[in-house]
């Protein structure tokens, strides 16, 4: 019996990978737990151990390939199905609801009891002399139940983009297409498995065999299927037309709007008397997108000139990191209400005892570096200031107060900027807090830091002291409310007990969400982080 | 033996052929099926085109007879009714024979027969020739039309009432005819007959004829109806008719009360509307939604509630030719899998009788009714060269316009060849058009059409040819 291993959850909010490495191959013996391929996710590198074990038969991933959760990965022969999967890795032959069957001999004709089915969903087409387009956006992922009309992806014609909506309600069972594909008429997009009523029914044989599954409908079928396929998916609410307003559009642009998907309603004309325009409907399509990849935050991106104008370029397509962490910013930077502290703390003791105490650390296997004791001040402080171990929740009206400290640390990796976080800090103690910040650092930058080491954050450092710098202001890391910035420290005069002293100083930023967090508080907690460093007894004393 | 085809389209109307053809074109495996020899339906075969004929005929012996008034005396006209009616069976035998050419040349599989829903998938086909064929389906496009309204108190089982089909037959010329219900049928036939030598009356429950029409178009209308028909009855209700010799018996009663009125007359023409061919049908073996007055409910696309079946023109109370042919593109073209909808802007309305009346996009009354404010713009045809030419100086030519962005939201017009300068007013409201587009674009003298662009330029207050208070 064949089994299909599928792409397991991978934990939360994570919905997709980009196929770094497989790690197998079709005849190999599979063991569970044996990672079958490596992946990319939006911020780490996963091994996927298999759940499953047998003869690997089919492989239907390759590197590249972005896959969803839910996805078939591989096939193996003789397979044990798993005995705790997840339910994205339920790898049992389709279950069929069993079909009521009358007492009586079961009827010549197969009577479809209330059942699924699997429908394809092809590209249709978009409008005339458009055969082809790009696809900008996935909007659902393997496994999502979706509505009928409901979005599937967005492809981008040259009359804009168009939102591809479901042709029936239904589960996603598959998507053939990845963002940047270029998707032609009549290809094959997504599958949908969609319930089939009871009266679906029909006394002729040809036409009980147009509902079997679609996947089953080859040649001699295939037409008619499509055709029942592509038709649902131009369906429309129905709208009272006595009702409807007298949009000032020519037809060809009513129509236009309608294929792309826009409400022509809602577009404002730039014409004569408010007349809407064919480019009226392409510009409103098109902020409608902008609107939606800036992360829903309502700002549009600005467009761009033609900088080969100018001189030679190159361009490269966002990595999923780059992506994830552009959207993010955006949504903090426009959401949030930043207001960042400067202060400076005087680490000449401290850089004395750090000297003198990193032998002892060198020798139970950690370094200590100004960041690990940062991160004991910072924990200690976080403690003491619990509006800073917090997020704000605007739809309940609340404030969220976390009892843990768990502290993330912007790491710099090649693939882009990483946070991995480290658990309880106020409970552990420096040397055991310099271990594992080293161990965590190389993990990252080598791509092996798991999804969930680098969830759950409450507060976030950022240290460019190692690279330079005065001072800078760290963007919130949401939906956490507080970030440390720290730059180079550097030796300064320093006028003490009458007279100029070298002193190593060490600059710090703090930016607040100003919603949760008062200048005052802010103030307050920079102040205290600087005399922590200054003097490591008050942590003694404090925390 | 069961079939199997992409689209079955029920009903060969201008609604169905158009649907079938468009989907043949589509690359769609069409079957069409129809009662008649060809496809053509109501409008080719006892409707649109039969009338039309008729009526061309008609307002050729009106005009001979104005033509004493310009020194032309063709004298009284012979007229023999049965080359009469053969001209109008050629031009009904050629459009539909042209129709059949159409269909065979896009390879639609015509089928002579009456169709009925066995499932959403299957439909029976009760054929012409005898016996059935079971087909089956993708998709099915019911376009089955209307039929004339038969009221139990003319169902006396006299061959001298008549509904429209009757009139069309033209089986001789009644001395004196009656026409109950003053709608578009009924004025459109009542003036044929009038124009053969028939005393035509017309007999019209509510106040006023033509009740979708504004009244200052209609007024124009019934102004000449008044010199041509022997009377009209508004407000008046038909209560009985008998046969009484050779003759009808016909009793009516004022609607606001009084004494019984009691008239006879050689034919009863009974044209109070129509109602959707929606029995029959099967579709009870379907999700198919019908109302209580026996349309078909249909969505924006022409989808019905059963996912495999589309439906258009009359039998969804659409009422119009052009209206399902529209309708037959929308349908077949979200079959093949377009995002297709039928939401125009404007839809035309002609009352081909002489002088014409013909409108689209909003009309005054509707402003009115909805609360809209409008501004009226108008042009008599008394200021008009081209229509001084024809002596026929009782037209009028007005745009509904929005006061606020000018644009033109309907056009109404009366007068000869409203129908046809209607098509002007349609692309304006499509193409949302402004006043000062429509006056700005350089029409053709001296024509008709020139009343549309002068109408426009009356908007402010700036035709040559009236002096109306200037805008601003």
């Amino acid at each position: 019996m064949a089994a299909e291993f599928k792409l397991p959850d991978l934990g939360e909010n994570i919905e997709k990978g980009e196929v770094i490495s497989v790690l197998v191959a079709v005849g190999d013996q599979l063991a569970e737990d044996q990672p079958v391929v490596e992946l990319e996710t939006d911020k780490a590198v996963i091994e996927v151990p298999s759940s499953v074990s047998g003869t690997i038969v089919a492989i239907h991933v390759s590197q590249g390939d972005t896959i969803n959760v839910g996805q078939a990965i591989l096939e193996i022969d003789g397979g044990t199905a798993p005995a705790v999967a997840a339910p994205a890795t339920a790898a049992a032959p389709e279950a069929q609801p069993a079909a009521v069957l009358p007492d009586a001999t079961p009827p010549p004709q197969p009577i479809a009891a209330v059942t699924t089915r699997s429908q394809d969903v092809t590209l249709p087409e978009l409008g005339e002399g458009v055969d082809s387009g790009d696809v900008v956006g996935i909007m659902v992922s393997i496994g999502d139940q979706v509505e009928e009309e409901q979005g599937l992806l967005e492809i981008e014609i040259d009359k804009g983009v168009v939102e591809l909506p479901a042709p029936a309600a239904g589960k996603v069972t598959a998507l053939h297409l990845k963002e940047g594909d270029r998707a032609t008429v009549g290809q094959l997009i997504a599958t949908l498995e969609v319930s089939v009523g009871g009266s679906a029914a029909v006394a002729t044989p040809a036409a009980a065999t147009s509902s079997a599954p679609a996947s089953q409908a080859t040649s001699s079928h295939a037409t008619s299927a499509q055709t029942a396929v592509s038709a649902p998916a131009s369906t429309m609410a129905a709208a009272d037309l006595p009702a409807r307003k007298l949009v000032p559009a020519a037809p060809s642009v009513r129509r236009l709007a309608r294929e792309i998907g826009v409400d022509v309603g809602a577009v404002k004309g730039n014409g004569p008397g408010g007349r809407i325009s064919e480019a009226d409907v392409k510009s409103h399509s098109k902020q409608l997108h902008e609107t939606r990849s800036a992360g829903g935050t309502g700002v549009a991106a600005i467009a761009l000139p033609d900088f080969s104008k100018w001189g030679e370029i190159d361009a490269e397509p966002f990595s999923n990191v780059r992506r994830i962490t552009a959207q993010r910013m955006v949504q903090s930077w426009t959401s949030i209400p930043h207001v960042t502290q400067f202060d400076q703390a005087d680490v000449t003791d401290l850089e004395v005892f750090r000297k003198s105490h990193g032998k002892a650390v060198e020798k139970a296997g950690g370094k200590l570096t100004p960041t690990a004791l940062i991160l004991k001040v910072v924990a200690a402080a976080l403690v003491k200031f619990p509006q800073f171990c917090a997020s704000i929740d605007m739809a309940g009206e609340q404030i969220i107060y976390k009892k843990y400290r768990h502290i993330g640390i912007a790491v710099d990796t090649k693939r882009g900027l990483l946070v991995p976080v480290l658990r309880d800090v106020d409970q552990k103690t420096v040397t055991e807090l310099s271990i594992e910040l080293g161990e965590m650092a190389e993990k990252t930058r080598t791509g092996r830091v798991g999804i969930d080491e680098m969830q759950g954050g409450c507060f976030t450092i950022s240290n460019l002291g190692g690279i330079g710098g005065t001072a800078f202001t760290p963007i919130i890391n949401a939906p956490e409310v507080a970030i440390l910035g720290v730059a180079r420290s550097k030796t300064e005069a320093v006028h003490i007990d009458g007279q100029f002293q070298p002193r190593m100083i060490m600059p710090l930023s703090l930016s607040y969400d100003h919603r949760v967090i008062d200048g005052a508080d802010g103030a307050r907690f920079l102040r205290y982080i600087c005399e922590c460093l200054e003097n490591p007894f008050y942590l003694a004393f404090e925390g | 033996m069961v079939d199997k085809t992409q689209l079955v389209v029920i009903g060969g109307g201008p609604g169905g052929y158009v649907a079938a053809f468009r989907a043949a074109d589509l690359g769609l495996d069409v079957t069409l099926v129809d009662l008649d020899e060809n496809p053509g339906g109501v409008c080719l075969y006892r409707g649109c085109i039969p009338s039309k004929a008729l009526l061309h005929v008609a307002k050729l012996l009106n005009e001979t007879k104005e033509a004493a008034a310009w020194g032309v005396d063709f004298g009284e006209p012979e007229i023999d009714l049965d080359k009469l009616r053969a001209f109008k069976n050629s031009v009904v035998a050629k459009m539909t024979g042209g129709l059949g050419q159409l269909s065979k040349a896009r390879k639609v599989t015509y089928i002579r027969g009456r169709a009925r829903f066995t499932g959403p998938a299957a439909v029976s086909i009760e054929l012409h020739e005898g016996g059935t064929q079971e087909l089956a389906f993708d998709h099915a496009i019911v376009a089955t039309g209307s039929r004339p309204i038969m009221l139990p108190a003319f169902d006396i089982g006299s061959d001298r009432i008549m509904d429209s089909t009757g009139a069309l037959e033209l089986a001789d010329i009644p001395q004196r005819m009656l026409v109950v219900g003053g709608g578009i049928i009924g004025l459109e036939l009542g003036q044929v007959y009038a124009a053969l030598g028939t005393q035509v009356s017309v007999v019209e429950m509510t106040d006023g004829l033509i009740p979708p029409g504004d009244r200052d178009l209609v007024r124009i209308l019934q102004k000449r109806l008044q010199s041509q028909f022997e009377q009209i009855r508004l407000e008046t209700k038909v209560v009985g008719v008998a046969e009484e010799g050779d003759r009808l018996k016909v009793t009516m009663v004022p609607a606001s009360g009084g004494d019984e009125i009691v008239e006879h007359y050689d034919r009863v023409l009974l044209s109070i509307g129509r109602r959707p061919n929606s029995e029959d049908l099967g579709l009870e073996n379907t999700k198919v939604q019908i109302d209580e007055r026996g349309f078909l409910q249909a969505d924006v696309q022409r989808r019905t509630a059963e996912p495999t079946i589309f439906a258009i023109g009359d039998v969804i109370g659409s009422a119009l030719a052009h209206t399902a042919s529209h309708e037959g593109i929308v349908a077949s073209e979200v079959i093949s899998g377009k995002r297709a909808a039928f939401e125009p802007n404007a839809i035309p309305s002609v009352v081909y009788t002489d002088p014409e009346l013909a409108w689209c996009g909003l009309t005054e009354a509707e402003a009115k009714e909805q609360g809209l404010k409008v501004q009226i713009a108008k042009f008599p045809w008394g200021a008009s060269g081209r229509a001084t030419t024809l002596d026929r100086n009782d037209g009028v030519t007005k745009l509904v316009v929005d006061p606020e962005t000018e644009r033109i939201l309907g056009v109404g017009i009366a007068g000869p060849g409203a129908g046809e300068l209607i098509a002007e007013g349609v692309l304006a409201v499509e193409m949302a058009a402004l006043v000062s587009d429509v006056a700005m674009s350089i029409h053709p003298h001296p024509t008709l059409s020139e009343t549309v662009m002068e109408a426009a330029e009356a908007y402010h207050g700036l035709s040559p040819h009236i002096n109306a208070p200037k805008r601003k």
